[in-house]
């Protein structure tokens, strides 16, 4: 036996204990449903593992722990599931939490459950872990989860064990009657938590008013190997306290704010220490726990094994429950306990005792006085608080100063509410202090909360504001430079910088603007007289320059812009600035005419716009035509697919003419002569089409095949002509010897002949095509130095000639230089040929005309110098001869340049195409309707007896041969003249 | 007439001494800020609301630091008032709102369906606490929220409402038992008012 302390303070009140602790345990009946709330224990609330209607069995379990303090739910009994959702549960709110309701089938049907047989050879933590998923939870009051406790040994040094039995709050009978007939569950159940802590020595506390319990206990602890101290305190409220029975068993004070495992104790409820036992041997989840119902209301004050969520009303009817004289129903201790007004709040695993009080036996509380400071409270306090000053905070809010005063250590027995004379509720002062205080850390924990949040936020708007201002700023700088940059590359090219005529533009308009402000400003001063006029005239004319500049600047870029439009002409520009142009001017001529109607003023000014504009708007006319006739120009001969899809189009167009004109011809309908013209016309675009194509890809091969290549092709040709000949003279033999291969042989040399035509052609068109490789250009150069080379000859000749006249003796050398001289210009003269030879056969069509143009120049002057010849020989002067001379000689250049004219053309010729067949055939006929239109004119001179019909005939003459000529050339390039040819042409 | 002199100097001495030590220590132990404006900081409710007319509870701090009336916080109730008083000692003066009770908390909600996801609320949110992106649903997270009211007025929809924070069992308390020292002997037994009280005692 270990001496017994004591606890300050404490009270006695009347102990009711009597009333209930007479009969022994009974089982309650089985209720119709069970109302299971989700959080019968401290912690976060279990979570359910049923659906509403699964049906389960007594054991089973129906809601797992979450979480580290937390304790699972099992089904008390057997029976369907109804419902899980809100129901009232045991609270002094009186709100409701989520319950898990069971419709009972009345048949206790056990799930398969048996106890550990050896609970020593599971590890602790396996222990401890059964022992949670058992759902036991501390069954004293608090209903702390018990495993968590069990858990204190891992770090804690736990030397002490103690046993609360003391059961100190007056009416409750349930741990008495419990250690009475269960004290061996007890023990075992000590067992297992001494195994679990391993405690050195282990103390039950229990109050001498339960003498059978006492007895009962030192009964069974006798038989134990355990260090098991029975100890037997005063009865005193409140010594069940857990910090005041530590007190009273070791005279240990658990400090403030501490656990009773920091002093190396741990408590534990007899019913705790009856379930472990129970769930550890037997299997038995906690399901059920032994409840005191009492009271003056009830009929029957005892106790039973209730299941748990057993609503109140089952457990009043079962204990014959005068309900007229009912007054107050309270949930646990008279002390501690809450009044609940609803009968139908389920039994939890904390609910020792219920009392249904009649009025009589629980008045209501006397309305409350002042605190008169008499002290009686602070006398009583187990927790030695000073409760009258706390009263006095609570109730002033001043909760700073009551935590100061230690107001959490208060447990909230009553004792200072009991001894009060003023009847002051000081413990539900503390309680709404305690809630207010915590409510207040919340709220300032959350106000921290928010303001960091807060200030991170605003940190992180400004690091955004930050940032944006520096890409702002990035952006502008780049800008910036792109500027200078730009303004540095318009330095550097002032004039040439077509690139960008309007920014010239504005530059002028801006300049013009300055000029306009300084003229305004000079003329004024002017006006006035101000004293500052040379200083403004010379701002004046410094702008002047300046507009004049810009406006020069502007003038060379659009100078350019347009000059650059014409090598890779803007035609859309061009079109819309042409647009715009006669847009301006038709508004011009429009207002133009309505000032004439009106007859006002301006009229001229007017005018002069409109011309201007005419001529701006035909000038962007031009530009844009030019413009778009020049790609035409510069359109490359060698887009030979083009030209082929051209080609082909045309051959496709053509059949469909010649088709419908069998048609026609056919049916004998429609204008034939309009199908036949139709067809003609697919004809001749089929054919300039084809050669317009042709003539490109002959181009184009000879541009991509090399001379070289004509070698091999010859070769082949040559090749092919010998196997012919062979063949042929095989095939001849065989026929004379009258074989009867000769046929077959023949049809062979035929065959042969064909390919050695191809062969041919293929040989001839590759030299044909190669030839243009010598450049027509050359010939220019090779004449000038011919020409050079005669002149030189020529002069030579003469100074030689002089020489010899003159007897001088170096007429022999200068005869030799002459000689000399001769010789290269012959040189000369066979390269020029030659060139122009190998060049006549493709010489562009082009050079005709300049060739024609020298030829009939010479022509020209070779008539002049002939008429002023004779002129001067019928005027019989001296110089005659001399004119004669140059007669002569002129027209030995008229017949070279004719000549060269008539090889160009021939060669020329067969490759003009036949578009230009047209235009000579125009020529043809327009020298043709001269040549009638001068006949008729000269017949009737002629008539008239004129004397000017004479040179009319000669002129007739002379355009008749033109006309022949132009005949020539058109039959030359392949065009037909019709047989008949009119009379007109003829003179008679 | 030495003595006087030497009493003087000491004394000259010993005033030059602690005016040194004086003047070193302003400089050594200077306090940056001021820290009644952290004291005042910590007594606001941090709803960053706005409704005292500051952009937030710290700068609300300061201007009270500076002279401001401490009366202007709705969402810290009456009780931040006195305790601002009895901060900075001064007169408690009744709180400057239209219903002057004690502040009733809530936190926003958002109709869900009805959001058409204009991102202007999470905008306005003082502490971030709603989630969301453009033409997104958004949602508030109850427990970040500080109910400031804020997110209400930006909202094109008025999909936002303010929902006072039910009572759970974990945040339920003890009422203030009511005072019962004006009945006199004649009243009791009288009346609902007083005849039931939770505590039996």
């Amino acid at each position: 036996m270990s001496s017994v302390h004591s606890f300050h303070g404490g009270i006695h009140p009347p102990e009711n204990k009597r009333q209930s602790n007479g009969a022994p345990i009974q089982a309650a009946p089985i209720p119709a449903k069970l109302v299971l709330p989700l959080s019968q224990h401290i912690g976060a609330p279990a979570e359910p593992l049923v659906k509403v209607g699964d049906r389960v069995l007594k054991g089973q379990v129906i809601a797992e722990p979450i979480g580290r303090i937390s304790v699972s739910l099992h089904a008390p009994t057997s029976g369907t599931i109804s419902m899980i959702g809100p129901q009232p549960v045991p609270h002094a709110s009186g709100m409701e939490a989520n319950c898990i309701v069971i419709e009972t089938d009345g048949q206790d049907e056990w799930i398969e459950h048996s106890g550990l047989e050896d609970y020593k050879s599971l590890s602790k933590q396996e222990l401890i872990g059964y022992i949670r998923n058992y759902g036991i939870a501390g069954m004293g009051g608090a209903g702390f989860p018990t495993d968590v406790k069990l858990h204190l040994g891992d770090d804690h040094i736990v030397n002490t064990l103690i046993i609360n039995a003391a059961e100190c709050e007056p009416y409750i009978t349930a741990d008495d009657l419990l250690i009475r007939e269960r004290s061996d569950q007890i023990l075992g159940g000590i067992e297992v938590i001494a195994h679990l802590l391993n405690p050195s020595h282990i103390l039950i506390g229990i109050e001498d008013n339960k003498p059978q319990a006492i007895r009962a206990l030192e009964d069974t602890v006798r038989g134990s190997r355990l260090n098991i101290d029975v100890v037997v305190v005063p009865t005193k409220y409140p010594s069940g306290g857990e910090k005041q029975l530590i007190k009273l068993l070791t005279g240990v004070e658990v400090p403030s704010g501490r656990i009773p495992a920091d002093v190396g104790i741990v408590c534990q409820n007899v019913g705790t220490a009856s379930a472990i036992f129970r769930a550890v041997h037997q299997g038995e989840p906690l399901i059920s726990r032994v409840v005191t119902i009492t009271g003056d209301a009830v009929n029957q004050r005892h106790n039973l094994e209730v299941l748990i969520g057993t609503q109140y009303s089952e457990l009043l009817d079962a204990s014959s429950v005068r309900r007229d004289d009912l007054y107050r129903l309270v949930m646990g201790g008279p002390m501690m306990g809450f009044t609940m007004n609803n009968e139908a709040i389920p039994v939890v695993k904390t609910t020792n005792c219920i009392i249904a009080a009649t009025h009589e036996e629980m008045p209501p509380a006397p309305p409350a006085m002042n605190c008169i400071r008499c002290g009686m409270c602070e006398q009583v306090c187990p927790a030695e608080l000073l409760p009258q000053q706390l009263h006095w905070f609570a109730k002033g809010k001043e909760y700073e100063k009551a935590k100061h005063h230690n107001l959490f250590d208060c447990i909230e027995c009553g004792a200072c509410s009991y001894v009060c004379p003023s009847n002051i509720p000081l413990v539900q002062y503390y309680r709404n202090a305690k809630a207010e205080i915590r409510q207040e850390e919340v709220e300032k924990q959350k106000a921290e909360y928010a303001r960091q949040r807060f200030e991170a936020r605003q940190a992180r708007l400004e690091q955004e504001k930050i940032e944006k201002e520096l890409r702002r700023k990035a952006r502008a700088e780049q800008a910036a430079k792109a500027q200078a940059s730009k303004k540095d590359s318009v330095a550097a090219k002032p004039a040439a910088s077509t690139d960008d005529p309007k920014a010239l533009k504005t530059a002028a308009a801006v300049a013009r603007t300055k000029l306009k402000k300084a003229q305004k400003a000079f003329e004024q001063a002017k006006d006035a007289s101000a004293d500052n006029l040379p200083e403004l005239e010379a701002a004046f004319k410094a702008a002047e320059q300046k507009a004049n500049d810009a406006q020069t600047k502007l003038e060379n870029a659009e100078k350019g812009v347009t000059s650059a439009a014409s090598g890779a002409p803007d035609i859309k520009a061009l079109k819309t600035a042409a647009a715009v142009a006669r847009t301006k001017l038709k508004k011009a001529q429009t207002a133009l005419k309505s000032a004439e109607e009106k007859g006002q003023d301006g009229i001229e000014a007017l005018r002069e716009t409109v011309k201007t504009l005419d001529a701006k708007s035909e000038a962007a006319q031009k530009a844009y035509d030019d413009a778009q006739s020049a790609p035409a120009q510069v359109e490359p001969v060698v887009d030979i697919k083009q030209l082929k899809t051209a080609a082909a189009v045309a051959r496709t167009k053509l059949k469909q003419a010649e088709k419908a004109l069998a048609k026609a011809q056919e049916s004998g309908e429609g204008d034939i002569a309009e199908l036949e013209a139709k067809v003609k016309e697919q004809q001749a675009k089929v054919e300039s089409t084809q050669q317009a194509f042709e003539a490109a890809e002959s181009g184009g091969t000879a541009a991509a095949t090399p001379i070289v290549d004509l070698a091999p092709l010859k070769e082949e040709m040559e090749k092919a002509l010998a196997k012919v000949e062979k063949a042929d003279a095989a095939a001849k033999n065989a026929e004379e010897k009258g074989l009867p291969a000769a046929e077959k042989m023949k049809a062979g040399v035929e065959k042969l002949r064909g390919k050695y035509e191809e062969a041919k052609q293929a040989y001839e068109s590759a030299q044909q095509s190669s030839a243009p490789s010598a450049p027509a250009i050359d010939l220019a150069p090779l004449k000038e130095d011919m020409d050079k080379a005669l002149a030189k000859v020529e002069k030579a000749e003469a100074a030689a000639k002089n020489a010899e006249e003159k007897g001088l003796p170096a007429a022999e050398k200068m005869k030799a230089g002459v000689e000399k001289l001769r010789g290269k210009y012959e040189e000369a003269k066979q390269a020029y040929e030659a060139a122009q030879h190998s060049s006549a056969s493709n010489a562009p069509v082009v050079d005709l005309a300049p060739l024609k143009e020298d030829m009939e120049k010479a022509l020209a002057k070779v008539e002049k110098a002939d008429a002023a010849a004779k002129n001067a020989e019928e005027k019989g002067l001296p110089t005659a001869e001399k004119m004669k001379a140059g007669v002569e000689k002129l027209r030995g250049k008229y017949e070279e340049a004719k000549q060269a004219y008539d090889a160009a053309l021939n060669a020329s010729a067969p490759t003009v195409p036949a578009a230009n067949l047209d235009a000579l055939k125009a020529d043809m006929d327009s020298a043709r309707s001269k040549v009638e239109k001068a006949a008729a004119a000269a017949k009737n001179a002629e008539e008239k007896g004129l004397p000017t019909a004479e040179k009319m005939k000669a002129g007739v003459e002379k355009l008749r041969g033109k006309y022949e000529e132009a005949k020539q050339a058109y039959v030359a390039a392949g065009g037909t003249v019709e047989a008949a040819q009119p009379d007109t042409l003829t003179i008679d | 007439m030495s003595a006087v002199v030497i009493a003087i100097l000491v004394l000259a001495v010993l005033a030059l001494l602690f005016g040194l030590l004086l003047g070193y220590a302003s400089v050594r132990f200077k306090v940056e800020g001021n820290p009644i404006v952290d004291q005042i900081d910590g007594l606001l409710p941090q709803t960053q609301c706005g409704q005292c007319g500051h952009p937030g509870c710290r700068p609300y701090a300061e201007a009270i630091a500076n002279g401001e009336a401490i009366n202007k916080c709705p969402p810290g109730g009456q009780s931040t008032v006195d305790a601002l008083a009895d901060l900075l000692d001064v007169e408690s003066v009744p709180l400057d709102a239209e219903d002057a009770g004690e502040p009733v908390r809530a936190v926003a909600y958002i109709r869900e369906d009805e959001c058409i996801g204009c991102t202007k609320c999470i905008q306005a949110c003082p502490v971030d606490a709603i989630l969301g992106a453009a033409k997104q649903m958004h949602t508030v997270i109850i427990s970040e929220c500080t109910g400031c009211d804020l997110c209400v007025e930006p909202c094109p929809v008025d999909c936002i409402d303010m929902v006072p924070i039910e009572t759970t069992l974990n945040t339920w308390k003890w009422d203030m038992p009511k005072p019962g020292v004006e009945l006199i002997a004649t009243d009791r037994g009288r009346g609902e008012a007083f005849t039931d009280k939770g505590e039996a005692a």
